[in-house]
């Protein structure tokens, strides 16, 4: 059966098709990719086990207690770390935004000092937001000890890195003829800032931040694995003991701590915004 | 009998009357067009004949059958044999041609082989014929999204060819062509039509060529039958009474309908 | 140099709005016990310094690099995979999410895809190592348990949002409603697929480099090997591995995702 108008596309389908098989064998020996251990008698025993536990949840008083503790340290880890974040943001921002640079107005062009500080700024927020932020605490661990100082840090750098990049992004794709009058008739840069670009890119601003405080809670919980504090430590410790009762008490409490950050924050966007 | 239509109405979600008491009956074979004002009802009669929505009043038979007395299957398996071809074809924009052209035989096709024929399209030479019938060979591997409005329009005219459907009821066929392709278009849809002795209703916003191709004319006018009569027999009179205090579009095509009676034949 | 005013004209709701909110900073700063001596004495400045000139120079011995290429394949791997089967399984869940179902159908499986989402992929590693063991497979099922959640919903909202001509001009002809799916709603859609899903594999090759710190496999599991036993050299080989993959998977997915949705 060999049509008259055969499929132009055809051949190029078979052969992605093929190269992509070809790629997907590498892929799956090098993820050991072996579905069945899954219903291995063992691993199904452990499994059991281990889910067998999670009902019903533990909720004596002394560990809801421990909990309410865990918790209330992962919000604060988060909310502390995001204002170091801004702290450290903020100043970046100011270098790295070039509409909001001086030497600019003069000559049309920057200087080379402030070419290179701004480069050097941008290279900076790069570093700080490539290295993901569980790498941050894994180090600073090592640093300042286990407990939540490694927490706030890590989150501190990582989203300083992420707000100065997204708040240069926000403030030059805004109105910028604003800040340039200002700085054109002898404003200083921090009150171009305040009168010119801010007002226009404020909503923006204060939407992005919040939304990054609801990032940055999940981030505090995954980093309490790495023995940053918080509920994360809790559930790292629980999972070693295998008490899954505990286990699914903190997956309940996750998910909840999740869903609200998340009306919280369409909240405060809506309402700052 | 294609469609048997006793006190048909269709009433709007919102109440207001889209169709009034309609009594139609349509043999197998036969072709008709509908004529009459924006607004009339013509759309909403074709879809009450494609089953796409039951009608709120009225009995509603289709070859010889009461499709919303039936179960939801066999509903939809008489489907198959009516093909509703829209005036603007709804087609996926990255979608190929050929894809699109042969989901007219989705209610033959299996799961199985609908499937297949998106990764290797399953009867390509059918879909090559139907285009080319509306000169559109060309386009069998482009991509719709490349088409203009009016070669659209025929890609959803290839569709119609390649069903298998005993009845088409096509809506505006000529909205986006130019007088040429316009005549075509319809010789193409009545030849096949006469070929499969399938029932052809066809809405249509010419009179003239109305007048001039189809030998039974029907004229809808707010929802209710104004006039259902052989070509011969529709007057001047009767075309202005129908378009009568409507858009002014359609009143412009008047003269040329008036000055000749006696159109040339269609196929 | 004239000191700014801050702006005027703010609403008493907000003004107490912010004011909550700086309580809320000032009660985080208070009850974490910050540790801030650590840092900024002069002894834990110079034992931070040395911390960190461990890492100089990095490992650059070949048999090592080769074994950091193997870890970023695994983790490459490892997102490819993870991604690949949270499409399908995404895709299938997206249908019923979507309504198409039934109402029931809908709120039962969002309420699913929401649990899935907001369990980060570490978390659902560190539940998964009991079942898959320790190793890239459990990483790899993390990762697909967690997307599954975000296109699952993406998905469904997708197919929501979609006008119902193409689909439902093709059902009034009789086609089956898979039918009609696979040849109306899945092209119109598939824009957003592509898109969402590349956009999540991005996420996930920097989820994957991480996720090995619970011994999920790829890069991560090396870091944490090398840090554990005080390799400082290796740990920074591996860091700088890390960056530059995530930073080339930017590049690449930019650039990707602009020519696959353009047009």
């Amino acid at each position: 059966m060999n049509p008259r108008h055969p499929d132009p596309a055809w051949r190029g389908r078979v052969t992605a098709t093929v190269i992509a098989l070809v790629l997907l064998w590498p892929m799956l020996v090098s993820s050991e990719f072996k579905p069945w251990l899954l219903l291995d008698a063992q691993s199904l025993e452990a499994t059991w086990h281990f889910l067998a536990g999670f009902f019903p949840p533990a909720h004596s008083r002394e560990f809801l207690t421990l909990m309410l503790e865990a918790t209330w340290q992962t919000i604060a880890i988060a909310t502390a770390g995001l204002a170091l974040a801004l702290l450290g943001a903020i100043p970046l921002t100011l270098l790295a935004t070039q509409s909001l640079s001086i030497s600019h107005l003069e000559s049309g062009r920057m200087r080379i000092a402030g070419v290179a500080v701004r480069q050097a700024a941008r290279w900076l927020l790069v570093l700080l937001r490539s290295v993901p932020e569980l790498v941050w605490a894994l180090l600073l661990v090592r640093i300042v000890g286990l407990g939540p100082t490694a927490g706030v840090l890590a989150i501190a750098l990582t989203y300083s890195g992420m707000l100065g990049k997204v708040y240069a992004e926000i403030l030059e794709s805004s109105e910028t003829h604003a800040s340039e009058a200002l700085l054109q008739n002898g404003s200083s840069r921090l009150a171009a800032l305040f009168y010119g670009a801010l007002p226009a890119a404020a909503s923006e601003l204060v939407s992005y931040t919040t939304y990054r405080w609801e990032c940055a809670i999940r981030g505090s919980v995954v980093m309490g694995f790495v023995g940053a504090g918080g509920i994360g430590q809790r559930m790292d410790e629980s999972m070693k003991m295998l008490a899954g009762a505990e286990v699914s008490t903190m997956l309940i409490i996750f998910v909840l701590l999740v869903a609200s950050a998340d009306l919280v924050s369409s909240f405060l966007r809506k309402r700052l915004g | 009998m294609s469609f048997v239509l006793r006190g048909v109405g269709v009433r709007h979600a919102d109440q207001s009357h889209a169709l009034h008491a309609v009594d139609l009956l349509i043999a197998q074979g036969e072709q008709v067009a509908l004529i009459g004002p924006s607004g009339a009802g013509k759309t909403t009669l074709l879809h009450t004949l494609a089953c796409a929505h039951p009608p709120t009043a009225g009995e509603f038979s289709a070859f010889d059958v009461q499709p919303w007395k039936l179960k939801h299957a066999a509903r939809h398996a008489l489907r198959a044999r009516l093909f509703l071809a829209p005036q603007t074809p709804p087609l996926p924009p990255r979608q190929r041609v050929v894809t699109a052209v042969l989901a007219g035989r989705l209610p033959q096709w299996s799961l199985w082989q609908a499937l297949a024929s998106l990764i290797k399209p399953g009867d390509p030479d059918a879909a090559h014929e139907a285009l080319a019938r509306f000169n559109l060979q060309d386009k069998l591997y482009a991509r719709v999204d490349r088409l203009s409005g009016g070669e659209r329009q025929r890609c959803g005219m290839a569709r119609l060819l390649v069903s298998r459907a005993d009845a088409f009821l096509v809506d505006e066929p000529l909205s986006a062509l130019d007088p040429a392709l316009s005549r075509q278009t319809l010789d193409t849809l009545q030849q096949e039509a006469t070929a499969r002795n399938a029932t052809l209703v066809c809405s249509l916003h010419q009179v003239e060529l109305a007048l001039g191709c189809f030998p039974r004319i029907v004229g809808l006018r707010d929802g209710r039958i104004a006039f259902d009569a052989a070509r011969a027999e529709v007057t001047e009179e009767m075309i202005a009474a129908l378009y009568r205090n409507a858009g002014r579009e359609a009143q412009g095509e008047l003269p040329v309908t008036a000055a000749s009676p006696v159109a040339p034949r269609c196929a | 140099m004239r000191r700014p005013v801050p702006p005027p004209i703010i609403q008493p709701a907000t003004l107490a709005l912010l004011l909550g909110l700086l309580a809320l900073i000032c009660a985080s700063f208070y009850t974490l016990d910050l540790k801030w001596g650590e840092l900024f004495t002069a002894d834990a400045a110079r034992s931070s310094l040395e911390f960190l000139q461990g890492f100089a120079p990095p490992e650059a011995a070949a048999p090592f690099l080769l074994r950091i290429v193997a870890g970023a394949m695994e983790t490459l791997s490892m997102s490819a995979l993870g991604t690949g089967i949270a499409f399908v399984i995404g895709l299938a869940l997206a249908v019923p999410a979507s309504g198409r179902l039934g109402g029931s159908a809908r709120a039962v499986v969002r309420l699913a895809l929401n649990v899935l989402r907001s369990i980060p992929e570490l978390v659902w590693a560190v539940i998964l190592l009991i079942a898959a063991g320790l190793g890239p497979f459990a990483g790899t099922l993390a990762l697909a348990v967690h997307t599954t959640g975000v296109l699952g919903r993406l998905f469904a909202d997708a197919l929501e949002n979609l006008p119902p001509a193409c689909e439902s001009t093709l059902r009034i002809n009789g086609a089956s409603a898979l039918g009609a799916f696979f040849y109306a709603a899945l092209p119109q859609i598939s824009p957003q697929l592509m898109s969402y899903t590349l956009y999540r594999w991005e996420n996930n090759i920097r989820a994957a480099a991480v996720l090995g710190v619970v011994g999920a496999g790829g890069l991560g599991q090396m870091l944490k090997y090398h840090l554990s036993l005080f390799q400082m050299q290796q740990a920074a080989s591996v860091i700088i591995a890390m960056l530059l993959m995530i930073v080339v998977v930017d590049g690449v997915s930019f650039r990707l995702r602009r020519r696959l949705t353009g047009n």
